[in-house]
């Protein structure tokens, strides 16, 4: 006798739904836009010219993609499992530090042995670090939404140490790794394209994109065609009825908990293996944050989350040459328009879903 | 009370949809003041939708309420208790933590400072106990009371806030037998103080008992009004159902094959270490059904969950075709493979996936059938086609393995559940409330299918809180009563009186 649930068609519900938040998202963040003495229109016109007017717009918005793609398919893994993974900046930094000690372990390496060891260091780094909140929450009941936030600070403070008293560059005030060996980083979209004709500016877009995209089809692959992603449904959907199928909601936890993680590394291959050829301190740079948005906006759907990817990706790069061509608008105003975005696409989903179902309802009883 | 009064209420052309559903069509009831109306139909006819309208949930799309001749608008709860109509529902709204006279006066407090209105309250209630003969302490903490107490709690709340017009949503659900009989005397008591009680139910014994005449609902519709005394229970079944039904099935005798489950010993504590089982042991043949009679809460459920591997005993041992289950078999994967299947009692909360197509809670506990898919991977197009084979065996409807599974309805959820686990042939089948919330329609079907099971010789265990059910099916039934096994009785032997003895842990004599 509650209220029934709000049902939408599925089309309304996949599309209809998060181009409304988007739509109320930006009409909000125009409205500050002219509460700082700008034109809104304006901004967006040099935000989206800035994001994919250009070649290097394009290459710049689909880096920043592929760190949200990674970020946000490690929530939404998390999240079919019924658990709230907010820790990918600690695990995609426990990534890197993994990633780090294996490159500059594998300096004697051809790269097609180095480069892949690398990028499972840092899978196998993000797992560790997501499998232990996993394990305290199956066995020991403490939740994962805190265990995952205290192990971020603990990732934090561990990548210090450690670039300053055990992999740090000789000599340097910087805290940083000395640079990986040549053959063992990724290969920079610029030069991958090249023999096929294509000249593009040099842009920090490297092949760590196609393993992004390798990902978004595989955690389909994984949650919607494998026994597995079966488990980790059932799971997240109704752990009674998990137990009751001979399904431990405990491995599950943990299983889930440790691909999340090393989705999360992701960030480390493209951040560290992709464009810094080093590991350098705050290089997660609140990207697994965000992935907490993307994931959400992308309803847990590999399709959205790749969507929702990109739409982040414009945000930032279009931020970013937006601040510089009108100063009025700082970086953090852009800052404050994703968090708008994420206002509307995450928490206040619930309000469009209401709006949408009136106006669909009105539409066809008036038809 | 001679002179005739305007009916207590009176509906008139209430219809309302929900979406492409039409929940009340053009419905019409009218409830003398001062009697006992029973409204009967299937899950889903239409009779909580009616109420809910009654009670102020939801507003009418079209029709008019009138309550003691008097045209009203009930737009919430509040205008429902304004107008006199106090509801009692299925799942008490009682906060177990406060005591009788706190629940009593919540929501109607009477001011900011809450010692007026629990004197006043504290009055009210004395009175009410008196007059109605219902006893109860007004200090005694709502968790600590008996379901049956909890139910009087509901009516002295609906009568403290004036309620004239007294609604309960299928109030028998809960109780015993002997707690039963002792609503119904409320009830008349109620009645002959010219209170009118409108009294929603499935139990058709009960609208024969207690009411003074009923309405049936179809469909949304409202199919027939009938005079109680005029009536019976075949008639009334025909008329909600829409076909002649068979209120029992029939059941060939059968002898029973060799010992499959056995259970000696088994005790259990739950999380807050009350003992759930006590040194409760039990057999089952192939071949045979038999069934646990008991009031909900007795432990019942637990015996079930051990039994299928849910929960681990403290003690006892299990034994399975002989051989005795280690720990690590008593789980129910591993249970599952040696052909023990389990259809849960509550299917909702773990049966089935709610928010799964169909086609994916068809294959629950089965995922890793090699029939789904090589390897790791599970082909979609062989989930369906396993599902549409079982819901037409099964007559699920609708036959879409593409629905999600909490657009079907309670019945062909529980078909869906049946489907899935008796499909694969099981050794021991584990039965919990087979029919709760089922239609008559299916129940019978469900009741056959499980018959068909018992003579094709596997070993059933059946537990239901109808004891009618348990009945009607069982070849022995066990009664528990407070985790214990309080008796057994052939089916032959038993009957409602001795069980209900049984049930309420009078044991001694034997029968």
């Amino acid at each position: 006798m509650s209220a029934a649930p709000i049902e939408l068609p599925r089309w309304a519900d996949v599309a209809l739904v998060p181009l409304v938040s988007v739509a109320a998202a930006l009409l909000v963040a125009g409205l500050v836009v002219i509460g700082i003495g700008e034109n809104p229109l304006e901004a967006t016109a040099l935000m989206l010219r800035g994001a994919l007017g250009s070649a290097e717009g394009i290459g710049f918005t689909l880096y920043y993609a592929t760190n949200f793609i990674f970020t946000g398919l490690a929530v939404a893994v998390a999240f079919h499992a019924g658990l709230f993974n907010i820790g990918g900046e600690g695990q995609a930094t426990a990534a890197g530090i993994a990633m780090a000690f294996a490159c500059l372990g594998l300096s004697w390496a051809p790269g097609f042995i180095a480069v892949p060891l690398a990028i499972l260091a840092a899978a196998a780094g993000g797992a560790l670090w997501a499998f232990i909140p996993g394990w305290l929450q199956a066995k020991r009941g403490s939740h994962v939404v805190i265990t995952t936030i205290m192990l971020n600070f603990v990732a934090a403070t561990l990548i210090v140490y450690l670039l300053r008293e055990v992999i740090g560059k000789p000599g340097s005030m910087q805290p940083e790794t000395p640079d990986f060996p040549a053959q063992a980083v990724l290969t920079p979209m610029h030069q991958l394209l090249a023999p096929f004709g294509l000249r593009l500016p040099p842009t920090p877009l490297n092949s760590a994109l196609l393993l992004a995209l390798l990902s978004l089809f595989a955690v389909w692959l994984l949650i919607w065609r494998t026994r597995l992603g079966y488990a980790i449904r059932t799971v997240g959907a109704n752990p009674r009825a998990a137990a009751y199928a001979g399904i431990s909601p405990a491995a599950v936890t943990m299983v889930a908990m440790a691909i999340s993680g090393a989705l999360a590394g992701g960030l480390a291959v493209n951040e560290a293996l992709g464009v810094q050829h080093r590991l350098v301190l705050d290089f997660t740079a609140g990207y697994g944050f965000v992935g907490i948005a993307v994931a959400l906006m992308g309803r847990g759907h590999p399709v959205g989350v790749g969507l929702a990817a990109l739409l982040f990706g414009v945000l930032y790069q279009g931020g970013a040459e937006l601040s510089f061509d009108k100063p009025a608008i700082t970086r953090d105003m852009v800052v404050v328009i994703g968090g708008v975005l994420i206002l509307f696409a995450g928490a206040l989903d619930g309000l469009f879903r209401r709006l949408v179902a009136g106006v669909l309802r009105s539409g066809r009883s008036g038809a | 009370m001679t002179q005739p009064r305007a009916p207590a209420i009176e509906l008139r052309g209430i219809s309302k949809r929900f979406g492409a559903v039409a929940a009340n069509k053009d419905v019409s009831l009218s409830v003398a003041a001062g009697s006992i109306h029973g409204i009967v139909g299937e899950n889903g006819a239409g009779k909580s939708t009616l109420m809910s309208i009654l009670y102020g949930f939801y507003e009418a799309d079209a029709g008019e309420i009138r309550i003691a001749g008097e045209a009203r608008r009930i737009r919430s709860p509040a205008d429902a208790i304004a107008a006199g109509i106090g509801m009692v529902h299925q799942h008490f709204m009682l906060v177990e933590t406060l005591s009788v006279v706190e629940n009593v006066v919540l929501g109607a407090e009477g001011g900011a400072r809450l010692g007026g209105g629990l004197a006043r309250a504290r009055a009210e209630l004395t009175r009410l106990s008196q007059q109605y003969g219902l006893a109860i302490d007004p200090d005694a903490t709502v968790g600590d009371l008996s379901v049956g107490l909890q139910q009087r709690v509901e009516i002295l709340k609906a009568l403290y806030r004036g309620a004239g017009i007294l609604i309960l949503d299928e109030p028998t659900a809960v109780l015993t037998p002997a707690e039963a009989d002792q609503l119904f005397a409320l009830l008349r008591a109620l009645r002959t103080q010219g209170k009118t009680v409108i009294l929603i139910t499935h139990k058709l014994r009960e609208i024969m008992d207690v009411t003074d005449a009923v309405s049936v609902m179809r469909r949304g519709e409202m199919v027939a009004h009938l005079r109680t005394a005029a009536t019976s229970p075949p008639e009334l079944a025909e008329a909600m159902v829409g076909r002649r039904v068979l209120l029992r099935v029939e059941k060939p005798p059968r002898e029973r094959g060799t010992p499959v489950l056995e259970a000696v010993g088994l005790c259990c504590r739950d999380a807050r270490g009350t003992e759930t089982l006590r040194d409760v042991g039990l057999t089952l043949h192939a071949g045979e059904i038999v069934g646990i009679a008991g009031v909900a809460g007795n432990g019942q459920s637990e015996l079930l969950e051990v039994l299928a591997g849910l929960i681990q005993p403290d003690r006892g041992v299990i034994r399975l075709d002989g051989q005795i289950l280690a720990t690590a078999d008593r789980d129910p994967a591993r249970l599952r493979e040696r052909g023990l299947m389990h259809v849960p009692e509550d299917r909702q909360r773990s049966g089935l996936v709610a928010a799964f197509s169909a086609a994916e809670s068809a294959i629950l506990g089965y995922q890793h059938d090699p029939a789904f898919g090589a390897g790791p991977l599970l082909q979609p197009a062989r989930i369906e086609a396993h599902a549409r084979e079982a819901f037409a065996a099964y007559d699920v409807r609708p036959p879409d393995p593409a629905l999600k599974t909490a657009k079907f309805s309670g019945g062909n959820q529980q078909k869906i559940v049946l489907a899935r686990e008796i499909e694969r042939r099981p050794k021991v089948l584990l039965v919990g409330q087979p029919t709760r919330g089922v239609d008559i329609g299916a129940i019978e079907f469900i009741h056959r299918r499980l018959l068909a099971l018992r003579d094709a010789g596997v070993a059933i265990l059946l537990v239901s809180v109808e004891l009618e059910e348990v009945m009607a099916l069982s070849d022995r039934i066990i009664a528990m009563c407070g985790g214990r096994i309080t008796g057994e009785r052939a089916a032959e032997a038993a009957d409602e009186r001795d069980l209900g003895l049984l049930m309420a842990g009078v044991t001694g004599e034997a029968a």
